[in-house]
């Protein structure tokens, strides 16, 4: 019974249906609706979320060396690496290349966003889908004092340590009604670790906080600010005056000294907290392998991080770039963004209009044309939607494919590609990972796999980040202080019309910016996000995106208290919108479920 | 609270999206405060965008804290209201689908739990009209209390020991948000595409 879709699942939505919604007073933002058989497994899953309305309309007719400005406002986590991305796109275009400095401080930059980003998504918005706060309150501080030095050298491991914060944790509970943990699911069966466990990762979460703002620092001293650092079309706003004493804004050895310990500083933490929490949590949770969706199936990854400026070719890519489709690890296809029959956006189930909505379109050719309707069978009315029809237009995400395929992006994929490709820096620590937990390979394709491989490029790309820390210094000291090509800066040395694509690996996913200039202004501009890829809706073929394949089949403990949901969708690391910052009077409860 | 030898620092930082129509109204009446006022020393002026829970390190240094932002408090749009200290809310959410919506409560709520909350904190908000006109202006019942809601942020200022003074005739500093962005420039365009484009 069902429905068979051209990716591989199943889908039948004939039990109970759950709706899980953000409750915000803007859009849907995000939602999910899933339906559960008798025995509560999920046998059919709907996304739909709200994305911007096409970036087109904003920049149209502006200055393309401003693009990068704007499209860093598209949203608040992921500011560098739009910008990046838009730069790379305007450069492509104009061919215009950037000194080897400015590549590595890129470079740095990119890293450092993905370090910063895959340590606060874990401690601050995942790690609670894992870790129950409330049950830290009854851990035995010597206890967990214990545990944490079996598993790391960390010096915060002590017994007085715990004890004092577990105090503060307490107050923080008995303040209100839980205070700042109010709206967990606490209790719930789908948690597993003892309190103890419990204990060490709420210590580590304040302590990721605490950390996290000297990552940050990275991107004011590069780009001269934060939030909203500078980029620059040609390279990087960045001078560099290796022996300026006090000259303002410019790069020295003494900032370029504390950049230095700033690495290493995060290679210790990822070292000894992060990668040792991802190990104990995946000992609890190891027979807890839901949530792989497309991850065994069809992945893509762009590639990033240039090992030489201006070689965006795979093989200079220190980030693997390839796509994998129907679960053949052994074949990896190369991706041309130019191509205009491999990545195409299709909005027969999203919220917009073509001429023709079979067929799908090349990002330069892209249109958004908003059309929103609810399908025949949805309930409720298009203000307040009780529950979708997935069989109509159903989400503002459109459904972007590559050849036609649904994929997966971000930390898991561009893993799954490394390793596939049998690269040592990839694979090497996939397999130590899985041996000691005593997994096998499938075992990856898994929530608990995609919040693995987030933790394992944290750490990686902390190494990284040394490696061109050291090669940017050794460039200064022999002599080489050019940060920027101006050459091209004068729009009146540009063809009258001419298009290029950039692309980035953002710490979610592959995302691309496509570019078209007429006349030294912006013509058309389309973004592809990491979050367009996997919170697809379903495309004229049937195929259902990423985050609706890992919901599927998954077995829920209480449908009442959707943890497994929310633990499997925050696993990609999600971006939407980010306008739901509205204040209101109260801590409103973010998601609303409904069971019917 | 004993006396300080020091001036307290004093963050005053503009939250919202600009790209979201009255979302904008915290960075750009921020802009603005910025364009008119000198400020004293111990002041620090911040567009903090929505850059969420990554505003934390702000705050934290911070003694006291000036925030201007949308409200929802289900009043008339464009009606402006202070709330102060323990009325602003914070809090830590856990259910919530993606990072992105970590709100200004998220960031109290952290700086709260790194133990150094602003020790005087005042929310200068404006109800919005519209938040969901992508590339849109401010609403004009939004645009209209920019005005009065940076006399309130310097009435507040001056409550704490920091004169603003109006700047002279003449003295022009660089604009906060740069590269087209700025309030003037980002609707000068935007209003010019939509009369073409509809």
């Amino acid at each position: 019974m069902g429905t068979q879709t051209p990716n591989g699942f199943n889908l039948d939505n004939s039990g109970t249906r759950i709706v899980v919604d953000p409750v915000t007073r803007i859009e849907g933002h995000m939602r999910v609706e899933v339906n559960v058989d008798s025995n509560n497994v999920i046998r059919n899953a709907v996304s739909t979320g709200t994305m911007w309305r096409g970036i087109e309309v904003i920049l149209r007719n502006r200055d393309p060396r401003d693009a990068w400005a704007f499209t860093e406002r598209i949203c608040g986590v992921c500011t560098g690496t739009h910008a990046l991305t838009s730069v790379r796109a305007v450069e492509d275009a104009l061919h215009i290349a950037i000194p080897e400095n400015a590549n590595s401080i890129r470079n740095l930059m990119q890293l450092a966003l993905q370090v910063h980003d895959h340590i606060v998504h874990f401690y601050h918005l995942h790690a609670l889908d894992w870790v129950d706060v409330v049950s830290a309150l009854s851990a035995d501080p010597k206890a967990t004092s214990t545990l944490a030095q079996s598993i790391s050298s960390w010096p915060l491991s002590s017994p007085g340590y715990f004890k004092d914060l577990q105090t503060r944790l307490k107050k923080f509970v008995d303040s209100g009604q839980l205070g700042p943990f109010k709206n967990g699911y606490w209790g719930s069966k789908a948690y597993r670790l003892p309190p103890e466990a419990n204990l060490m990762a709420v210590a580590h979460y304040l302590e990721a906080l605490d950390f996290q703002k000297d990552i940050v620092k990275i991107h004011t001293i590069f780009g001269g600010k934060n939030p909203h650092p500078n980029w620059l079309v040609g390279g990087v706003p960045c001078p560099i005056n290796v022996d300026g004493v006090g000259s303002v804004g410019a790069l020295n050895m003494e900032r370029l000294n504390y950049v230095t310990e700033i690495i290493d500083r995060l290679i210790e933490f990822n070292d000894l907290v992060y990668l040792p929490d991802i190990a104990a949590i995946g000992s609890f949770y190891k027979d807890w392998l839901y949530g792989g969706g497309l991850s065994g199936k069809s992945v893509l990854a762009y590639g990033d991080i240039p090992e030489n400026a201006n070689d965006y070719t795979p093989g200079n890519l220190s980030l693997p770039q390839g796509a994998i489709i129907n679960g053949n690890l052994s074949e990896i296809f190369p991706v041309d963004h130019r191509d205009p029959t491999e990545i195409q956006e299709f909005v027969s189930h999203s919220w917009y209009k073509y001429g023709d909505e079979s067929k799908g379109l090349h990002p330069w050719d892209g249109v958004t044309d908003p059309h929103y309707e609810l399908g025949p069978n949805a309930k409720g009315t298009k203000t307040n939607i009780v529950e979708l029809d997935e069989g109509g237009k159903y989400s503002w995400i459109k459904a972007p494919r590559w050849k036609g395929h649904a994929m997966e992006v971000g930390p898991l994929a561009r893993w799954v590609v490394g390793y596939a490709q049998n690269k040592a820096e990839f694979k090497d620590p996939v397999d130590k990972f899985l041996k000691d937990l005593g997994l096998p390979l499938p075992a990856l394709f898994s929530t608990l796999g995609r919040t693995a491989a987030r933790a394992l490029e944290s750490q990686w790309a902390g190494y990284k980040m040394r490696h061109f820390q050291q090669k940017l210094i050794a460039r200064i000291k022999a002599g080489d202080s050019s940060t920027a090509n101006t050459e091209k800066w004068d729009p009146k040395t540009w063809p009258s019309e001419v298009k290029g694509v950039g692309f980035t690996e953002a710490p979610r996913g592959a995302l691309a910016h496509w570019i078209k200039i007429k006349d030294g202004k912006i013509d058309n501009y389309q973004c592809v996000v990491p979050t367009t890829w996997n919170g697809s809706p379903r495309d004229p073929q049937g195929n259902i995106g990423a985050f609706e394949a890992s919901l599927m089949d998954t077995p829920m403990a209480d449908p009442n208290q959707p943890l497994e949901i929310l633990r499997t969708i925050h696993s990609f690391d999600p971006c939407l919108a980010c306008s739901t910052h509205v204040m209101g009077p109260d801590g409103q409860e973010m998601a609303k479920v409904q069971v019917r | 609270m004993a006396a300080r030898a020091e001036p307290p620092r004093i963050l005053v930082l503009g939250i919202g999206n600009i790209l979201w129509a009255d979302e904008g109204f915290g960075v750009r009446a921020v802009e603005l405060f910025h364009a008119r006022y000198r400020i004293p020393e111990n002041v620090q002026i911040l567009d903090g965008g929505t850059q969420g829970l990554y505003l934390v390190q702000f705050v934290q240094e911070a003694d006291d804290l000036l925030v201007f932002d949308a409200i929802d408090y289900g009043l008339e749009p464009g009606t402006l209201k202070i709330v102060r200290d323990d009325e602003v809310p914070k809090f830590t959410g856990s259910k919530k689908m993606s990072l992105h919506q970590t709100g200004f409560q998220e960031v109290l709520s952290a700086a709260d739990l790194l133990g150094s909350y602003p020790e005087r904190l005042a929310l200068v908000g404006c109800q919005p009209l519209d938040l969901e006109d992508w590339g849109g202006p401010l609403t004009q019942p939004v645009r209209d209390k920019l005005d009065r809601a940076l006399d309130m942020a310097v009435a507040i200022l001056a409550e704490w020991g920091a004169i603003c003074v109006p700047r002279a005739a003449g003295d022009n500093p660089p604009s906060l948000l740069g590269n087209d962005i700025d309030f003037s420039n980002y609707e000068r365009l935007q209003a010019a595409t939509r009369h073409q484009g509809g």
